[in-house]
């Protein structure tokens, strides 16, 4: 049986919302009346209400997290996923002690060293060996232990040259670098970790994800990285959970949590395909469904960049068509309406007499070689030619798929965002 | 009936635990970071100065002279026969230390939301850091104080001299502090929820020098028939001592002292259990 570190019970953290300040004595005392003279439960903390951000909720109390239950195991990489508002951040403050919960506990073995923020009590007149030994402290290292660093942490940040300068004449990539170095440095058993690699450039994006597994991978310790980066996620966490409205949906392998994650976010709530009427054609055949799937396939709305992606067209036989001389076109459009790319059934060659037994029409790109963004699909079927004619059903912006930024090049560099299309080559001298 | 493991964890954390519990450990872990806020305070005060630290003396000489001027000569209140300055100085930088303890404490939470909001240290490292910065300048505001002392030794204006009561000056020193201290814990941890106490406290320390023997010594309150309402303000039985302590003059007695201490550490406690209680959750308030 493995080490377990962390050990949460029924944790729940109640806010509340709207505003705070006038009549907040009145409420106070009544409050107090109710909970601690007559002994009854708090009259502004209704129980059940779950967090859901686009609907109303009955009163002003909602609940961030509500009853979680995990554990975790020594030297795990556990990365936590969630949209936004799901609970994330709130985790993260219980357990690094930012505030307190509501109900429940967390146990834990050995020293807890968060990085909800890097440079957390930087200040602007202190040289940067100064700062170093503030945050230091403020992380909760002893000055021998910082001492006995510095030269490491110096090196790590890069940027020695400039350790004796007040650290408002930074730049903020500067700033940022000496920041990480400080709390990358930290002994603690358990490190937690927010977001902290959307700051710095490419280069020391890398170094940060870098010691962030040698940390968990070669040093044994745990981490707990919560990121909207879904493959920074894969590739440096061995397990996942997943949060949705203050609750634990989800939790086993990273690769599982973010399948999970993305299959299950964002679905969209529009018109079915369907009932859509703005289609031109004879609609011999009609488009009533568009699925995304992964590798496993499994329907998705989000796909990182690089992987692989499905798209299949579910559609309903109304009359007969020559499958033979069937024409199917999609396109993918960037949120500007430019086309950036296109796949063409007959250039391709394809074969659609084997939709006269099934009903989808499926589009395998095995490299989905995207820049991150969102993406709106048009899709066409014609019998024969292209021409406007021969339309047997035309849908614009029949799906949206979400590309998440991905590692492409599989350098562990996460490539950039942007709406257009990468081509497979490499760089010479 | 689930069987319960003899499972050891290091830490619990949980919504509620006992009124009084500081972690005198977690404090003593973290000395160093209290060291690390003292340095940076008082580098971040005189950096880009011209005059640095010199900003220590600036301060109370001018005030000294204010005072000597409206007070003394303008006004014509006694000092009981000792060196206006001296009499005033005393006054100045012992009202001084209290008040910046409890000014600066009062708005801990506010000041610091954003490391408090990030980060996890005790609490309490932050009030204490200020006591101790601001007794720093305590200590350069003292030699002044022992410069004029000399300088009036020389050429005497009144009298003056030292008392035996000198050798409860560092119970004088606490008690200053942690007077202001706890003033400013209960303060600061009220204003996470109502702000108006802000305002409260920036004229309401100013005002409460005025019932305060700074200005005046203890003797002429009594003239007027005021000296019950001035001697219930806890600092005016430390002032009146710490005064009789450096110049002989003023009025020291075991029981106002005695009074001033209670007083002090029973503020203090309960500034202590507010705190505590305030710093788990005024994240979400602030």
């Amino acid at each position: 049986m493995s080490n377990k570190i962390i050990k949460v019970e029924n944790l729940s953290k109640a806010y509340q919302i709207g505003q705070i300040g006038t009549g907040t004595i009145s409420k106070d005392l009544e409050r107090f009346w109710v909970t601690k003279v007559l002994g009854k439960e708090d009259p502004f903390l209704r129980i059940g209400e779950t967090n859901d951000r686009s609907v109303k909720g009955e009163s002003n109390i909602v609940w961030s997290l509500r009853d979680i239950n995990f554990e975790i195991n020594q030297g795990d990489a556990v990365g936590i996923i969630g949209k936004n508002g799901a609970g994330k951040s709130t985790l993260l403050k219980l357990l690094s002690r930012v505030t307190s919960p509501t109900t429940g506990e967390i146990k834990v073995k050995g020293r807890i060293a968060s990085l909800l923020e890097v440079g957390t009590g930087f200040h602007p007149e202190l040289t940067g060996r100064e700062n170093v030994y503030l945050n230091g402290a403020i992380l909760g290292m002893r000055k021998k232990e910082i001492t006995r660093k510095l030269d490491e942490i110096i090196d790590f940040s890069g940027v020695e040259r400039y350790i004796d300068t007040p650290v408002k004449r930074y730049s903020s990539g500067m700033y940022v670098r000496l920041a990480f170095a400080v709390a990358a440095h930290l002994e603690s058993e358990i490190l937690i970790v927010d977001e902290v690699l959307a700051v710095g450039d490419a280069e020391f994006q890398k170094k940060c994800l870098g010691k962030m597994s040698d940390i968990s991978k070669g040093q044994g310790r745990t981490v707990l990285f919560v990121s909207h980066n879904m493959a920074a996620v894969k590739s440096l966490c061995n397990s996942g959970i997943v949060l949705e409205n203050g609750k634990v949906v989800y939790q086993g392998e990273s690769d599982d949590a973010v399948n999970f994650y993305l299959s299950n976010s964002s679905k969209t709530k529009d018109i079915s395909l369907q009932n859509r009427l703005d289609r031109l054609g004879n609609l011999k055949l009609k488009v009533v469904g568009v699925d995304f799937l992964n590798d496993k396939n499994q329907s998705v709305t989000q796909v990182i960049s690089g992987e692989l992606l499905k798209v299949r067209l579910h559609i309903e036989k109304r009359s007969f068509v020559d499958l033979s001389k069937l024409f199917v076109g999609i396109a993918f459009f960037d949120n500007q309406e430019n086309r950036v790319l296109s796949f063409f059934s007959d250039e391709m060659a394809s074969d659609f007499t084997n939709l006269e037994k099934s009903n989808y029409i499926e589009l395998n790109i095995p490299k989905f070689f995207i820049r991150a963004g969102g993406y709106d699909l048009t899709i066409q079927l014609s019998d024969g030619s292209t021409r406007a004619d021969s339309f047997i059903d035309v849908v614009e912006k029949a799906a949206e798929i979400f590309v998440l930024p991905g590692d492409i090049w599989q350098t562990g560099k996460t490539n950039r965002a942007g709406t257009y299309a990468v081509l497979p080559g490499f760089f010479e001298s | 009936m689930q069987h319960i493991q003899p499972e050891k964890w290091d830490l619990v954390i949980k919504g509620h635990t006992s009124l009084f519990d500081v972690k005198f450990k977690d404090l003593w872990h973290y000395r160093d970071l209290l060291a690390m806020f003292v340095k940076r305070d008082f580098v971040s005060f005189y950096k880009q100065t011209i005059l640095g630290p010199l900003w220590f003396f600036i301060q109370p000489i001018f005030t000294t002279i204010v005072f000597s001027f409206v007070f003394g000569n303008l006004a014509g209140i006694s000092t009981d026969g000792a060196p206006k300055y001296l009499f005033y100085l005393t006054g100045i930088t012992s009202w001084a230390y209290f008040s910046d303890c409890l000014t600066k404490t009062s708005t801990v939470f506010r000041d610091n939301a954003n490391i408090f909001g990030k980060v996890y240290f005790p609490r309490l490292i932050m009030p204490l850091s200020i006591v101790v910065s601001n007794l720093v300048r305590f200590g350069v505001q003292l030699l002044l104080l022992i410069c004029m002392m000399i300088y009036f030794y020389f050429f005497p204006e009144g009298t003056f001299h030292i008392t035996p009561a000198i050798l409860l000056f560092p119970v004088l020193v606490l008690l200053m502090a942690l007077l202001g201290l706890g003033l400013g814990l209960i303060i600061t941890a009220m204003t996470t929820k109502y702000r108006d106490l802000t305002f409260l406290v920036t004229f309401g320390v100013q005002l409460l020098m005025y019932a305060t023997t700074v200005i005046y010594p203890l003797s002429y309150a009594r003239e007027k028939g005021y000296d019950h309402i001035v001697q219930l303000n806890p600092m005016t039985g430390v002032i009146e001592a710490f005064r009789y302590a450096f110049l002989g003059t003023g009025e020291f007695t075991a029981a106002s002292l005695g009074y001033s201490a209670v007083v002090t550490i029973i503020i203090l406690f309960l500034g202590i259990i507010i705190f505590n209680k305030t710093e788990k959750n005024f994240v979400d308030t602030i």
